[in-house]
């Protein structure tokens, strides 16, 4: 297919894209023409008509996609080769590899909590405050940076320069202030994951404060109210009121954080180019695939990574499902 | 999405052309008269190529703007005085869609390819054409075996080689070094020594940095390569790239540590940055900029570095000035390895006005031409290593330092080995083990892991 458009010449490819164009147009025409004919007897029929799309569209788009990466993940580097469950066994023996699993694991565990964590305190400290909006976009910012941004304002922040030159990073400059000797955050594992972490812990926090706040804002006061006649202290009306009629919202921005956290690869990307034993399982996906030239075991990575977000994902929607049914 | 990005490619070449056409038409506009003038003097040397009026080369390269208006200009004498056109296109996307084009049979007539592992892969499609037999004669004459061994595949000669460049360069201060009494070396136990003795004297001798994104790690690949082509000696060097001896044996192992004996020295690095760890997050750029401040005494990277300094006039490039290269010294003064990187011209077509015009290109006729064009044009940058390159031509110091260097009838030149050892190993595991070797990792844990990757089969 690939080959055969670079043969055309340019007006035949215009051609070829008008083509394409005209026959999605009488395909939706089609299927809208069929959905008002069947649709005087209405029922499931019309609504098989109209899922019939979109299904087309995930087989495509995913369903197919899947299938070829899972096929892709059992061959050797070159394609030719079948190997099995090689690839896989690769990503569990080798040392690289493992450290990559270990990254991603500290990964996951940790930002959605702390995140989460920062997110509710905040939401807790600034609920019904002075100047509520104003402190909720503050913490709320640095949501609106790209990840890219947001590494290298952090690949700034953790700069290092010899003790006798002036500083320019921030944090080493505070700990020349204190006296102490400038670090090099980004090198030593495994605490440069942690600092790396902390950039993603920077973007979401604002995300967990405002989904919480809302929902911190939503506890009918009739409740509120009666455990305050009942005298309870401000720690028991966290612990017995507050935390459980969130409850659903917590555990919705924890998955999504944790989601998150799975794929991350930008802050990887650009803060370290995977080096120093920071890389996690999607940034490896993408160096495996295009620059090692392996893209079996790419494929593989992939394969791993979705067969890690589907539990998370499938909790996150039931208690999505939950939340709604309050 | 093949489709649109097909597109997008296309729209951009033809930019790519377009501009082309318009740096074309402007500068033969400028200098119409003097270039007439010349073209009746000149031509009776183009007269073996025959009358190709009518006829088209197309050429398709990776060589963007601004330097695509030198190669434009070189061709110019050829096209006037045989009557051919040449057809000039090039994108930043060529080595992939040069593949493409390959594979699907539509294939420009010569492509500039960068590397001999690409040229590899074009002639495996089986759509390229073996060099004819004037093209063999003239890499001959005026390149060494080395270079035509480059664009020889499975005993077929395909492609004379164009441009080049010299890796093999310690970037220093001559003004900071007359000051203080020190001479360039020219043996690597002579390096070793001026490197102890700018110890000695308090001051910390080497600069190093290489970071650089995903690619993190590269400049100790060179390194570690010089020092594989030093210590082992060609034939060594190219049985390591080929992988017939592995990555942790011997003489792999005693070049890195030899590497190592400098950049793992915190005595002697990182001047201006901090210790050993500090080479690991400075950016190769940064890296040599305490050279014309006097900050730093030594650096080892490619001519291409020259482009780092600062241009407001603090920095002189020259034998004289505050920043020059001098050649990475082999074992003896005799030995002359180089390492260093060039292009070819592979020719996909073997019609008689391509087979000239690949002929006219092979000339020391137009290597000179096009040290001129880039002289005039892009002020330098460009050397080649076909010997019949008069160093007068080019106007950069550093470029004549490093044509001087390929001339040396001593010279042995290598391709930089990371850019042909298989993906995995040149484009991964060699880079991100060299960086996890300067942070702290032993060289035979290094060596070892980077051989555990080199693919299988």
């Amino acid at each position: 297919m690939h080959l055969a458009v670079t043969n055309l010449s340019d007006s035949g490819k215009l051609l070829l894209m008008v083509e394409g164009l005209l026959a999605f147009a009488v395909v939706i025409a089609l299927i809208l023409g069929i959905a008002t004919l069947v649709e005087r007897r209405g029922g499931r029929r019309v609504a098989w008509l109209f899922v019939l799309p979109t299904l087309f569209l995930l087989l495509v788009g995913l369903i197919y996609p899947t299938l070829k990466t899972i096929q892709r993940s059992l061959y050797d580097a070159g394609g030719q080769q079948f190997i099995g469950v090689d690839n896989y066994l690769s990503i569990f023996a080798s040392s690289e590899q493992l450290v990559v699993l270990r990254n991603t694991f500290l990964w996951v565990v940790v930002t959605p909590f702390v995140a989460t964590a920062v997110g509710l305190v905040y939401a807790i400290l600034v609920d019904g405050a002075r100047g509520e909006a104003f402190a909720k976009s503050l913490i709320f910012l640095p949501m609106a940076i790209s990840f890219v941004g947001a590494s290298i304002i952090w690949k700034f922040v953790y700069e290092y320069r010899q003790a006798s030159a002036p500083q320019i990073g921030l944090l080493n400059q505070v700990l020349v202030w204190f006296g102490q000797e400038p670090q090099q955050f980004l090198i030593k594992s495994p605490m440069n994951t942690f600092f790396l972490i902390v950039v993603m812990i920077w973007i979401q926090a604002g995300f967990a404060m405002t989904i919480l706040s809302a929902s911190i804002k939503a506890i009918p006061s009739e409740i509120t109210e009666a455990a305050r006649l009942d005298g309870v202290s401000a720690m028991q009306m966290f612990r017995f009121v507050t935390l459980p009629s969130i409850r659903p919202s917590v555990v919705v921005v924890l998955t999504t954080i944790a989601i998150g956290c799975l794929k991350v690869f930008d802050i990887i990307r650009t803060m370290t180019g995977g080096s120093f034993d920071t890389s996690v399982v999607a940034n490896e996906f993408y160096s495996q695939s295009f620059s090692a030239g392996n893209p079996g075991l790419g494929a593989a990575l992939a394969v791993l990574l979705f067969v890690l977000v589907i539990p998370i994902v499938i909790y996150n929607i039931r208690q999505m499902r939950a939340s709604e049914g309050q | 999405m093949g489709i649109t990005t097909t597109r997008r490619i296309k729209v951009a070449s033809a930019a790519a052309a377009g501009l082309a056409l318009v740096l074309t038409g402007c500068s033969s506009g400028g200098s119409s008269g003097s270039s007439s003038a010349s073209s009746s003097a000149d031509c009776s040397a183009y007269s073996q190529y025959g009358d190709l009026s009518g006829k088209t080369v197309t050429v398709y390269a990776g060589i963007v703007a601004p330097e695509d208006a030198a190669y434009i200009e070189s061709f110019k004498p050829f096209e006037q005085c045989t009557g051919a056109k040449v057809d000039y296109t090039a994108d930043k996307n060529f080595e992939t869609q040069i593949l493409v084009q390959a594979q699907s049979g539509n294939a420009p007539d010569l492509a500039i390819v960068p590397q001999p592992g690409l040229l590899k892969q074009l002639v495996a499609t089986k759509a390229a054409k073996a060099a004819p037999a004037a093209v063999a004669a003239n890499v001959d004459k005026w390149w060494g075996a080395d270079w035509k061994s480059y664009g020889t595949v499975d005993g077929t000669f395909y492609a004379a080689p164009s441009g080049a460049s010299v890796k093999s360069l310690v970037w220093y201060n001559p003004q900071k070094f007359k000051e203080a009494g020190y001479t360039v070396p020219t043996t690597l136990d002579e390096m070793a020594a001026l490197t102890k003795k700018i110890a000695d004297s308090g001051q910390v001798p080497w600069c190093a940095g290489i970071s650089s994104g995903e690619a993190t790690g590269w400049p100790i690949t060179d390194w570690m390569e010089d020092f594989m082509l030093r210590i082992g000696g060609p034939k060594v060097y190219d049985q390591w790239v080929n992988h017939d001896i592995a990555f942790n044996s011997a003489v792999p192992t005693e070049a890195l540590d030899g590497v190592g004996a400098y950049l793992k020295n915190p005595a002697y690095v990182n001047a201006g940055f901090g210790g050993v760890e500090s080479i690991a997050t400075t950016t190769f750029q940064d890296a040599g900029l305490g050279i014309p401040t006097g900050d730093c005494s030594m650096m080892r990277m490619a001519s291409f570095y020259s482009s780092n300094f600062p241009t407001d006039g603090s920095v002189t490039v020259s034998k004289d000035g505050n920043a020059f290269a001098f050649y990475l010294p082999g074992q003896k003064a005799d030995d002359h390895p180089v390492l260093g990187g060039g292009e070819f011209y592979l020719a996909f077509a073997d019609r008689p006005e391509v087979q000239a015009f690949q002929t006219f290109l092979s000339t020391d006729t137009w290597a000179n031409l096009k040290a001129k064009a880039s002289s005039s044009i892009t002020k330098g940058g460009w050397i080649t290593a076909n010997k019949g390159l008069d160093i007068a031509n080019l106007v950069n110091p550093i470029d004549q330092l490093s044509a001087g260097i390929l001339q040396d009838p001593n010279t042995v030149f290598r391709f930089d080995g990371s850019d042909m050892m298989p993906a995995a190993v040149g484009s991964d595991s060699f880079w991100k083990q060299s960086t996890n070797w300067i942070t702290g990792q032993s060289t035979k844990d290094t060596l070892d892991k980077i051989e555990a990757s080199w693919p299988k089969s």
